[in-house]
């Protein structure tokens, strides 16, 4: 972590960004025990607040802009468990963003990672019909046999290095897509008493489109009538945490072309990640004289699938659920740091008749997931990872429930490694599983 | 020499690049920073000892930290220095359950020290708001108090020892696990809020006590700012001691509500957080009498928490109070003063005279039941002319406080923060004797030097 060169590009997004924000930060020191990373290495750079004085060092022109601070800010997970124990309420996204911003203008970083990042961030989650190609691709790859055809002949060894550790983490893709299971408006047998759009993601799209159909179903059995575009852009998430802002404005601008919020009462995600950045466009966009008023319309409707239905009062289900009687929940960060979404999910657990809900130690502890962290940080991740199975084994439960594809791939990732037969869910299936069982 | 620091604690951890140093220019203090030349993880008594020696052969001055959560800059480093990081001594290595005892290494977090004891039915008392990161070296070195030191007292009456580094290199043990010990001075005394500047602390004997029966906790809201200080006085004149008398004023509660959501009356003047614990029925005796007591005193609402997580939330909660005032000004520049009781309903009100007086914003909260306050002015230190009044507040402020018989730091210490204004309090030849115990402690000056006062 020691190479230094200096580098001509400023860090402008540090530079000229409202000094207050900087300043926020009291370095008190509270974040300390809620960090990850700095619980694994006892060293203050890789704190918020040690993060946070490297970004005011540069800001004051303490600091260059080099490759060690570019990888200090690819070091934080960004689950924002800072955030959420920050007493003075610095907003670290905005501080983390911008910094991954300046690193990549000023491209300090090297190696690989500019053809992976142009391929991932700049082409593939940009184009949502090319990325569901892929999604086909990788399916006839896996449901064909072909994928334990080519480990046998270690025909992976034809993949870069990185590539080849995560093949057999590659998630499922589902035989059918968020548009084959869902149609573009459908309505409740009963009263409608909302109207909302549903998003379906990139990732849950092509892994979890089932999760997708069971919101769905759980809105329209609470009376709302769902709206859901057939092809949807990434919400820009990926984007925005991994420097790339303008392009994450150009997706938070297509997402809100796709909605008319006019005739919605609120736009849902399942997805704690996405959640959590879809409800800051009114930040992202508030320079934009086009989009600025609709971006804060848009924050003020975009709601977590959970935390809706406990606004809406959702029907408990009458149904038992027999065969999976203990589960325990894993907070994704920015379900719960990102959007405060803590208390929502556990209480439609516990509104399942028969579903007895145990409390996981470290809930909200990160899983090592946090975007595409697991690829870019394998051996972080995977320490987490494990810490987190340690702590599932804890409460004796074999089922767990979490809210975000990107957990839930880490944690069924994470059964695998440690051999233990254990099943993920997102808390919305079992919903709309239990009212399918009232039937 | 690096690489011979390198050689005697391994070379990940001397730390050096300006990356990795930055983040240790600084503790929880307001407005002080200074790099240092570089930063040591030791991970043995024997490994700091041996810094020591290298940093005397080096010419080099040590100043000793854990999580950098001082509030008086005392673990922020002077220039040059390096930076004694102790957050590697981190094992808990006895619990002594005949002899209600608890031996640590220095970089334990406090917090952990309970956790670790609440199988044994026992606890360690002192539970400064930064309980949670702070280290049990660093209290100890500043002699951190915290909300129960009504009744329990603060770090010095539960170090029984410790094992300490001398400025030469010499590793000494001191105290034991006797009830009693009078054999010659007690030396550890000397040890206990020296703030790094005698010798750096790398282990220490604990004593416990046990867990009480019962605890019970209430709050009160007042219309007025002196409410809360006047029914404080009251409850210790009826010779009531409660563990714990905490108070807010309204621009503290509405921050640290704006926080926590705990339900804090935000349209209260002052509010006080008020505990008892003890023998159940001392505790419900001791509980109707602070009621009817802050009744008396025109308390609007007296309430009771509905249980434990309700009173451990509001304790929580206020252990944020600080932090949280950063929410109306960045800069939050906190004082520490502490008066005799009968002192405090006219101190809290002397405190805002000077604020209004000078146009400054304050807020103001504290241990009241131990008279210790901490009124902080929320202030931007980018602001000079601001920055200038401030310090004129503070100057009276801690007048006023040795006036009264006060102290001007209760339980932060003088570090940097206070030290220009130490000489007022010790008028006597008590300022020379201070100074006369470090040069015979640490003649070369070596030892976190530049704090509390100036030789």
């Amino acid at each position: 972590m020691s190479s230094r060169s200096p580098v001509p590009s400023p860090a402008r997004r540090l530079d000229s960004m409202d000094y207050s924000v900087l300043q926020q930060c009291m370095h008190c020191g509270m974040c300390l025990p809620d960090c990850p990373t700095y619980q694994e290495t006892g060293k203050e750079r890789n704190s918020p607040r040690g993060r946070i004085a490297l970004m005011r060092g540069i800001a004051d022109g303490d600091l260059d802009l080099t490759s060690s601070f570019g990888d200090e800010m690819y070091y934080c997970l960004g689950c924002l468990a800072c955030v959420t124990a920050c007493p003075a309420g610095v907003d670290y996204p905005k501080l983390f963003e911008a910094a991954r911003a300046d690193i990549e203008d000023a491209q300090v970083l090297k190696g690989q990672r500019k053809f992976w990042r142009w391929l991932a961030v700049k082409t593939i989650f940009m184009r949502p019909r090319l990325l569901r190609m892929i999604g086909r691709g990788i399916r006839f790859y896996q449901w064909s046999g072909f994928d334990r055809l080519a480990r046998r002949l270690k025909l992976t060894i034809l993949l870069p290095k990185r590539l080849r550790a995560l093949e057999p983490t590659t998630p499922r893709v589902r035989s059918k897509f968020s548009n084959q299971l869902i149609d573009a408006w459908e309505r409740p047998q009963g009263e409608m008493r909302f109207k909302v759009g549903m998003l379906t993601g990139c990732v849950q799209d092509l892994a979890f489109s089932n999760v997708n159909r069971d919101t769905v179903d759980a809105l329209l059995v609470n009376g709302c009538a769902v709206y859901t575009p057939p092809v949807q852009n990434c919400c820009g998430s990926l984007h925005a945490h991994n420097g790339e802002l303008d392009l994450a404005r150009s997706l938070a601008r297509r997402q809100l072309d796709a909605f008319d919020l006019n005739q919605l009462d609120a736009i849902i995600s399942n997805a704690g990640g996405c959640g959590s950045h879809l409800k800051h466009y009114g930040d992202l966009l508030e320079n934009d004289p086009v989009y600025a008023e609709r971006a804060k319309e848009w924050d003020r409707k975009c709601k977590d699938i959970h935390e809706w239905l406990v606004e809406i009062d959702f029907r408990a289900p009458t149904s038992s659920f027999p065969d999976k009687e203990s589960i325990t929940y894993h907070d994704s960060c920015h379900l719960c740091h990102g959007q405060k979404v803590f208390r929502q999910p556990r209480e439609l657990l516990r509104k399942i008749p028969g579903l007895n809900l145990v409390d996981l130690p470290e809930a909200s502890w990160c899983c090592g997931s946090a975007g595409i962290y697991n690829i870019t940080q394998p051996e972080q991740a995977e320490k987490l990872q494990r810490r987190k199975m340690e702590n599932i084994a804890r409460t004796g439960c074999t089922n767990v429930a979490t809210a975000n594809p990107g957990c839930h791939l880490q944690l069924e990732n994470g059964f695998k490694l440690t051999g233990e037969n254990g099943s993920v869910y997102h808390p919305v299936s079992l919903l709309a599983e239990a009212y399918r069982n009232e039937k | 020499m690096l690489d011979r620091l390198g050689d005697l604690i391994g070379a990940d951890h001397v730390l050096t690049e300006k990356e990795d140093i930055l983040p240790y220019g600084f503790d929880g203090t307001a407005a002080l920073k200074q790099l240092p030349a570089a930063v040591l993880l030791p991970g043995s008594t024997e490994e700091v000892a041996g810094i020591v020696k290298l940093a005397k052969e080096a010419g080099v001055a040590l100043v000793g930290r854990g999580s950098g959560t001082g509030l008086a800059g005392g673990s922020v480093p002077s220039a040059g220095c390096w930076v004694l990081c102790l957050l590697r001594l981190n094992q808990i290595l006895e619990v002594d359950t005949e002899n209600l005892t608890l031996l640590a290494e220095a970089g334990v977090i406090t917090r952990d020290i309970n956790k670790r004891l609440e199988s044994e039915g026992l606890f360690y008392p002192p539970d400064p708001s930064s309980q949670k990161i702070s280290t049990i070296g660093g209290n100890v070195a500043n002699n951190s108090g915290g909300l129960r030191g009504l009744k329990y007292g603060v770090t010095r009456d539960y170090v029984m020892g410790m094992e300490v580094v001398l400025a030469n290199g010499e590793i000494i043990w001191l105290g034991n696990k006797c009830v009693k010990d009078v054999a010659g001075y007690s030396l550890k005394d000397l040890f206990i809020g020296s703030e790094g500047t005698l010798g750096i602390i790398a282990k220490v004997l604990l004593k416990l006590l046990p867990v009480p029966e019962a605890r019970r906790t209430l709050t009160a809201t007042f219309d007025r700012l002196e409410g809360a200080a006047e029914t404080v006085s009251a409850i210790i004149k009826a010779k009531i001691i409660p563990c714990t008398l905490e108070f807010l004023d309204q621009k503290t509660l509405r921050c640290v509500e704006d926080y926590a959501k705990v339900g804090l009356p935000t349209d209260a003047e002052s509010f006080l957080l008020m505990e008892t614990d003890g023998p159940a029925a001392v505790v419900d005796l001791e509980a109707g009498k602070m009621k009817a007591i802050a009744e008396e005193h025109g308390a609007l609402e007296v309430k009771v928490a509905g249980d434990a997580m309700e009173a451990d939330n509001l304790a929580s909660a206020r252990r944020t109070a600080f932090s949280a005032l950063a929410r109306i000004m960045p800069t939050t520049i906190l004082e520490d003063i502490t008066v005799p009781r009968s002192e405090l309903a006219a101190m809290v009100r002397y405190v805002q005279e000077v604020a209004d007086e000078l146009n400054l914003e304050v807020a103001n909260f504290g241990h009241m039941g131990d008279g210790n306050l901490h009124p902080t002015f929320l202030t931007n230190e980018k602001d000079e002319e601001e920055m200038e009044r401030v310090e004129k507040a503070m100057e009276l402020i801690f007048k006023r406080t040795a006036e009264v018989g006060g102290t001007l730091t209760g339980e932060h210490g003088v570090g940097l923060a206070k030290k220009p204004f130490l000489s007022g309090q010790f008028q006597d030849h008590s300022f020379e004797l201070l100074k006369q115990v470090k040069k015979t402690m640490d003649p070369e000056g070596r030892l976190n030097p530049g704090k509390i006062f100036d030789l």
